[in-house]
């Protein structure tokens, strides 16, 4: 992705602060202070009233939802050290950005690396300004770690395709407006067989059911396609390019995976330990009551530590090396195992109060703890399961050769 | 790898190149086989103290360069990997001691020795067979002309090649730091061979008179030499891990069974994808240990995470490297085995894994 110059002298960066806070107070409303955790739904910051409403719009002209995207297409066209400060600053006094999902996470950046100007010019800006929701047509019921097995037909037909088949696990498929997908143009090839395409979500054919998932809640869908009429000018790349295209796409979503990680369970969470000693209470020795959790609770903060210490050891690297260290392709198993771990070792401490489901007798937080247990499980599932990682890395990384 | 200095990149790269070139595991067998009275070959320390090695935790106004514990660690990590047999850890740590103590005779003394390898010195701390930092019977009496010890010290590393020990001592209710020579009156020194063939040994204490001033350093400082000692074993212990990791990983490259290289089954793929991920694991623990020692920053909880995942990580990589290489891995012929002999031994110095949770848990006062 193009970013504009790297380093600027430090008087420069200051004043930018300067410009930064001003804008800020400017524009972010106070009322708004620390609540973008609570942006869950399908309506982001609107749902938050007319305030989010304003906020999402004040950012999203400004482009510094996505601060080093290029200013041409809409972005903040930020340097990696202003983009650092608007951080900062934000952090500083409890603002968040509402531009967020996929959009921002994966396809923009994919498709500002591989789209065409008018395809950029089309979609990119109004990702910037939180104005369109991106789908994911990756996964097929026949093909899921296996995706270049996928089936879903785009027949030639002139100016257009004509596209027909299934996508699965597509993450908000009932609120999107656009989706990017992976379709077959060519069954005789397997890799080279597919193809990047962008579809309208209100084009005729499209249905749109969401999965129940073991937490309750439908944050998937099965999406089915029946004669979907899809523009040639939507193709991203040549036909063929697709696996390439997709797979790099992937690669932002992993680093976007692992990297959450960080923030979702080092942040703002209380330590298991505290969490356990409020439950569980501690001994005359000043130790937790249970002796036997006590060890497993040190063995997770002893290995989340050895995690935090990896995290930042990939940024180090990669910034003397000038590429991307080896070592991160480890972050999302390690990230996601230790997140579920941390999970069922908070249930445990809470006991059966901490399965509870619904209803009386739980307050909103151990109701949410259940939820976040159960759909955690999907981490090591999905962006590459655990295992599509072990094989990556034996063969990637350690040259270990396929069957034969 | 942690992102190093010029300095520690040639540091790393020296010592990468003398380790195999000069110093393979061919030559730990002959330590081994050939029984010298130190546990190492004399002539090999004195090539290590000519590059500088034994110097490197020492300041310069006694002769060593202050490189630093991160420097150290990885010229130790180095020479892990052929399990060389040698001093300059404990001989480190010994001097360690020295440079955070505040004897300036006991500075003069030894420093300017230890940093040219001259002299070998090592820690006499523990006193049983598992590490018991607070356990410690052995005790120091002040008298009119300087300290009397009296005790005993169990599994004492390059016993059998020191000049110079460092006893924790209790003086009345506290434990000090004392430097006694190996060669004082009332220091008998009985060799305890384990498994990894190197210098261990039980000292004995009967009435040994050391000077005034050989009263070096206090709790806080014995503490502070514990943590140094962890860490330089955790080092030790991640060159062997990526060792055994890499030799295995050779090894299942070339051997066929079934008409396949075997490195092509599945279930040898996940498993060593398992490994690697936990040697990066236990790399970045044990270097942010050295970069805590050389910072200054949280060194107890940093230290107990090192000592902690590499003590997990090595014992799970020794194990291993023998299943991945079927048979031929149990052979006294093959190096592969010497692993596991050194990594117990190193896991049991200076704390279990169980040890240091406990530690770490304590720290985060649960």
């Amino acid at each position: 992705m193009a970013t504009t110059a790297e380093a600027a002298p430090q008087s420069t960066l200051e004043d930018f602060r300067g410009q930064v806070c001003g804008w800020l107070e400017a524009n972010f409303p106070p009322s708004l202070k620390g609540k973008g955790m609570a942006i869950v739904g399908p309506e982001g910051a609107d749902a938050l009233g007319p305030e989010g409403t304003a906020w999402r719009k004040a950012i999203g002209e400004k482009g510094w939802g996505t601060p080093t995207w290029p200013r041409e297409y809409g972005g903040g066209g930020l340097s990696r050290g202003e983009a650092k400060v608007l951080q900062d600053e934000m952090a500083r006094i409890g603002a968040w950005s509402p531009i967020g999902g996929m959009g921002i996470m994966m396809f923009g950046p994919t498709l500002l690396e591989y789209g065409s100007d008018e395809q950029k010019a089309r979609h990119i800006p109004a990702i910037c300004r939180g104005e369109v929701r991106w789908c994911q047509g990756y996964s097929e019921p026949g093909a899921g770690s296996d995706l270049a097995s996928l089936q879903m037909f785009a027949a030639d037909a002139g100016d257009h395709y004509v596209v027909n088949g299934q996508k699965t696990w597509t993450s908000g498929g009932q609120w999107a407006d656009w989706c990017f997908a992976l379709v077959r143009t060519d069954k005789t090839k397997k890799h080279e067989g597919i193809t990047f395409v962008l579809i309208d979500m209100t084009t005729p054919g499209i249905e749109v059911k969401p999965i129940r998932m073991i937490s309750g809640i439908s944050p998937f869908c099965e999406t089915f396609f029946t004669e979907v009429s899809v523009p040639k000018e939507n193709r991203v790349g040549a036909e063929g390019q697709g696996w390439t295209i997709g797979k790099r796409l992937l690669q932002h979503e992993r680093t976007n995976l692992s990297g959450g990680a960080g923030p979702r369970l080092g942040l703002g969470a209380a330590p298991l330990s505290q969490v356990a000693k409020d439950a569980l209470g501690i001994d005359a020795a000043g130790k937790l009551a249970d002796p036997e959790l006590r060890v497993r609770i040190a063995r997770f903060e002893i290995e989340w530590r050895a995690f935090l210490l990896t995290a930042a050891r990939v940024v180090q690297e990669a910034k003397a090396q000038g590429g991307v260290s080896v070592v991160s392709s480890i972050l999302k198993t390690v990230g996601t195992k230790l997140g579920q771990e941390r999970a069922e070792l908070l249930i445990e401490i809470a006991g059966l109060q901490g399965l509870g489901w619904e209803g009386d007798g739980f307050t909103s937080a151990e109701l949410e703890a259940t939820r976040t247990w159960l759909s955690g499980k999907a981490t090591t599932i999905y962006g590459g399961s655990t295992e599509i990682q072990n094989n990556v890395v034996a063969k990637q990384i350690l040259g270990m050769l396929d069957h034969q | 790898m942690a992102v190093l200095s010029e300095e520690q990149t040639m540091l790393r790269d020296m010592a990468r190149e003398w380790t195999q070139n000069e110093s393979p595991v061919g030559n730990y067998r002959k330590v081994r086989d050939g029984k010298p009275k130190e546990g190492f070959d004399p002539a090999v320390h004195r090539t290590m103290a000519e590059m500088g090695w034994t110097g490197i935790v020492i300041p310069e106004e006694y002769g060593g360069t202050d490189f630093g514990w991160l420097s150290l660690g990885l010229v130790i990590e180095e020479t892990a990997k052929t399990l060389t047999a040698s001093p300059i850890a404990a001989s480190a740590l010994a001097a360690s001691a020295l440079v955070l103590g505040d004897s300036d005779a006991g500075k003069q003394e030894w420093l300017p020795r230890l940093a040219s390898g001259e002299a070998v010195g090592s820690l006499a701390f523990d006193e049983g067979a598992r590490h018991a930092p607070d356990a410690i019977a052995t005790t120091a009496t002040l008298e009119a002309d300087g300290w009397t010890l009296q005790g005993r010290k169990a599994f004492v590393q390059e016993a059998t090649g020191a000049d110079l020990l460092i006893v924790a001592a209790k003086t009345g209710e506290d434990i000090a730091l004392f430097a006694v020579p190996a060669d004082a009156a009332g220091v008998t020194i009985a060799p305890r061979h384990l498994t990894d063939s190197r210098g261990h040994g039980e000292v004995t204490l009967a009435g040994v008179h050391v000077p005034a001033s050989a009263r070096i350093g206090d709790a806080k400082i014995y503490e502070a030499v514990l943590d140094r000692a962890r860490t330089l074993a955790a080092a030790e212990m991640l060159g062997m891990s990526q060792q055994a990791f890499d030799t295995t990983l050779a090894y299942l490259k070339q051997r066929v069974q079934f008409g396949e290289i075997i490195a092509r089954f599945q279930a040898l793929q996940h498993r060593m994808a398992d490994l690697f991920t936990r040697i990066e694991l236990m790399r970045s623990a044990v270097e942010g240990g050295l970069a805590a020692l050389d910072s200054g920053v949280d060194v107890p909880a940093t230290v107990a995470v090192a000592k902690a995942v590499a003590n997990e990580t090595m014992h799970l990589v020794s194990r291993e490297a023998i299943q991945l290489h079927g048979g031929i891995g149990m052979t006294d012929e093959y190096d592969i085995g010497f692993v596991i002999k050194r990594a117990r031994v190193l896991e049991n110095a200076w704390g279990s894994a169980a040890f240091h949770r406990d530690r770490f848990a304590t720290l985060a006062g649960y």
